[in-house]
């Protein structure tokens, strides 16, 4: 949408809102419509030129300015918003539809009765077409979501896959998210000294301690904004993969530095590892369908371990004991 | 716009919001400022119809249903009014905690798009008089985007109008275009698809939106289909949706290694060669990938199956490696759209 038709849908929708906030100071107005108290005043005096027709004193939009506040006395008709827009209806039904499929939240059925209200009103426009189904483990996030609220310390099992290996820690929760189709714990990891996301379906046991989480001031929440929480840093190894057509689906699993298409039905994929014994154990996963270019320690030992893998095959299947 | 451009759209509203019959554009522009113009001067009338059509489409572009209608029995030419019951926003009566999940709801989105759309929509609702607390939570925060085309996509199911688009499957070498008469767009374990009829297919389809590597098409007329009521949830699940593990397989492992295949396991028991592990798996060539990950720490017992396929892969991994060889060996698999999509169930 056009700026011009943002500030004629701002007119259009201040003089109800104002009218159901007597008084209302002009600091907070502005800030619910995120514009500076200075164009809330020249929309205000823009109003006040406008009325029915006539336009005499008696018709023209009025408001009194007591103090800061300011309350309007004569509205000309508009006493109502305008109807929500077919593209407003659907994003904030879609997002209800989002928040009531998100497991583990807070007063879901708040956002049920919400959701119903909100499609009653938007009336034809209700019928968004757009279903959300997010599954997870809802018990295990009420469990975190529940340790965060009460500001308690959790002792937690966790899984790391980039260095395969599962570890006991202690950790100050911070929030609990839900980031496309995986939850995640933000903690403060005391033994990392550092903010850390877990994620929840990697984490094996946790128990919720009687100490208070103590979240230092200076750990910073992940930004979220982008919609990916993982961004490669230009510090991590840079592997690069010659890949066949079977396993191409790995540029769409992860975030790739450079997809190079051809020639021929090899792709040339460079990405980040966090860690090279993951990227040897993706590698050997893909089997044949992937080679390593680089680095070329990381090519021997892809082919090192399979060879070691490959002896231990020779010998006749163990008895059970 | 001018400011004068905005008040006089102000005033438009207002007059066409108070008047019961319909009003000639010559009638409004007698009314209201802004308008004045010789009637009789052609060029000067044709500069206010070009100005009154632009101000209509402006007025449309923001939702105000302008209704069209004959002033009087004696008059053809087409007048304007604004009924105010399809105007104005019904009152909504949210709860605190209705108006606060409305709140977290219309932060949710990423996008400009659908942010702006669903923060215009919010101060709508506070303009209605709802009061939302801006600190409020649900404990659980979500986190969505939607790809490019969720918004042209959306749009064109709501006006049932065909579709095309360039779709890029990765194991293909080039995008097809794809005919598609959507029928709605579906959030499935973090990712976004779209279903509808696929009219050279002649059959019903799904499609992932981050594939789509053009923009979307309409074609044809509006209102041409209606989607079916189907649960569009399910038929996206069964085409990308989990597997049953209803198969059993024995391994061996090393003591403390291979942390990511004990979390699995169903049985441990140790012995002197190392810890028995009872796993259970759906498909045996992504299971066997996942296992030869773990190279010598993993040894499969059973069933034989599975342990050729183990075997059949290491030997290829040393094949391809193997410096003698020159260009490594090319890819067997051909299925590569099924394989990318067991990744998405992986273990």
């Amino acid at each position: 949408m056009t700026t011009s038709v943002d500030r004629l849908g701002r007119l259009l929708n201040l003089v109800p809102y104002l009218q159901a906030r007597p008084g209302i100071t002009l600091a907070e107005a502005a800030s619910d419509h995120d514009i500076t108290e200075r164009q809330l005043r020249e929309d205000l005096e823009l109003l006040w030129l406008c009325g029915l027709p006539g336009y005499g004193p008696g018709d023209l939009i009025d408001m009194a300015f007591v103090g800061d506040g300011v309350t309007v006395t004569y509205d000309a008709g508009i006493d109502r918003p305008l109807r929500l827009t077919p593209d407003e209806a659907l994003a904030l039904i879609v997002a209800l539809r989002t928040l009531a499929e998100t497991p583990g939240v807070a007063q879901r059925d708040g956002v049920h009765r919400a959701l119903a209200k909100i499609e009653h009103a938007a009336g034809d426009l209700a019928d968004a077409p757009v279903a959300v189904r997010i599954p997870g483990n809802a018990d295990r996030l009420e469990e975190l979501r529940g340790a965060v609220e009460r500001r308690h310390a959790l002792r937690i099992t966790y899984y790391t896959a980039t260095r395969d290996e599962t570890s006991e820690r202690v950790v100050d929760p911070m929030r609990v998210l839900v980031v496309g189709r995986w939850a995640y714990l933000e903690a403060w990891c005391r033994r990392a000294q550092a903010v850390r996301l877990f994620r929840v379906d990697r984490i094996d046991a946790s128990t919720e301690l009687e100490e208070p989480a103590r979240v230092p001031v200076q750990a910073e929440p992940t930004d979220t904004r982008t919609g990916t929480l993982f961004r490669p840093t230009p510090d991590l190894p840079l592997v690069t993969l010659r890949v066949g057509r079977g396993a191409r689906w790995i540029t769409e699993q992860y975030p790739c530095e450079e997809v190079v298409r051809g020639p021929g039905e090899h792709w040339t994929v460079s990405l980040r590892a966090s860690d090279l014994d993951w990227a040897r154990r993706m590698v050997l996963g893909l089997g044949a369908e992937v080679t390593v270019l680089s680095p070329p320690e990381l090519a021997a030992t892809v082919v090192d371990t399979a060879r070691t893998a490959l002896a231990a095959y020779d010998a006749p299947v163990p008895a059970l004991p | 716009m001018s400011r004068t451009r905005t008040e006089r759209l102000v005033n438009l509203v207002i007059c066409l919001l108070s008047t019961r019959r319909f009003l000639t554009a010559g009638q409004i522009a007698s009314i209201v400022p802004g308008y004045e113009h010789d009637p009789e001067d052609e060029r000067d009338h044709e500069a206010f119809q070009r100005k009154f059509e632009r101000d209509k489409a402006e007025l449309r572009e923001l939702g105000v249903p302008l209704e069209i209608g004959t002033p009087s029995v004696w008059d053809n030419e087409p007048g304007y009014r604004i009924a105010r019951r399809e105007y104005a926003l019904p009152d909504i009566p949210l709860a605190p905690d209705e108006a606060a999940a409305v709140g977290i709801a219309a932060r949710l989105w990423q996008q400009t798009g659908l942010a702006a759309a669903a923060s215009s929509g919010l101060a709508k609702l506070r303009a209605g008089g709802i009061d939302v607390d801006p600190h409020a939570t649900l404990g659980v925060e979500a986190v969505v985007t939607v790809d490019p085309a969720f918004e042209p996509l959306t749009a064109a199911v709501r006006d049932r109008q065909a579709v095309t688009f360039d779709y890029h499957v990765p194991e293909r070498d080039a995008a097809r275009t794809r005919k598609l008469q959507p029928w709605g767009v579906v959030c499935w374990r973090g990712r976004w698809y779209v279903v509808g009829h696929d009219l050279e297919r002649g059959a019903e389809r799904c499609f992932r939106l981050s594939r789509i590597v053009s923009g979307v098409r309409r074609v044809g007329r509006r209102g041409v289909y209606e989607p079916p009521k189907v649960d569009l949830i399910a038929y996206v699940a069964k085409t990308s949706g989990p597997v049953e593990r209803t198969s059993r397989a024995s391994v061996l492992v090393r003591p403390g290694r291979a942390a990511g295949v004990r979390r699995w396991a169903e049985t441990c028991v140790p012995g002197p060669d190392g810890d028995r592990l009872t796993l259970r798996y759906a498909d045996v060539d992504f299971f066997a990938g996942w296992l030869v990950g773990y190279g010598a720490d993993v040894v499969v017992l059973d069933p034989p199956e599975l342990r050729e396929e183990v075997v059949k892969r290491l030997k290829a991994i040393v094949a391809a490696g193997a410096p003698a060889d020159g260009a490594p060996a090319a890819g067997a698999s051909a299925e590569g759209a099924s394989a990318g999509d067991r990744a998405e169930v992986a273990v």
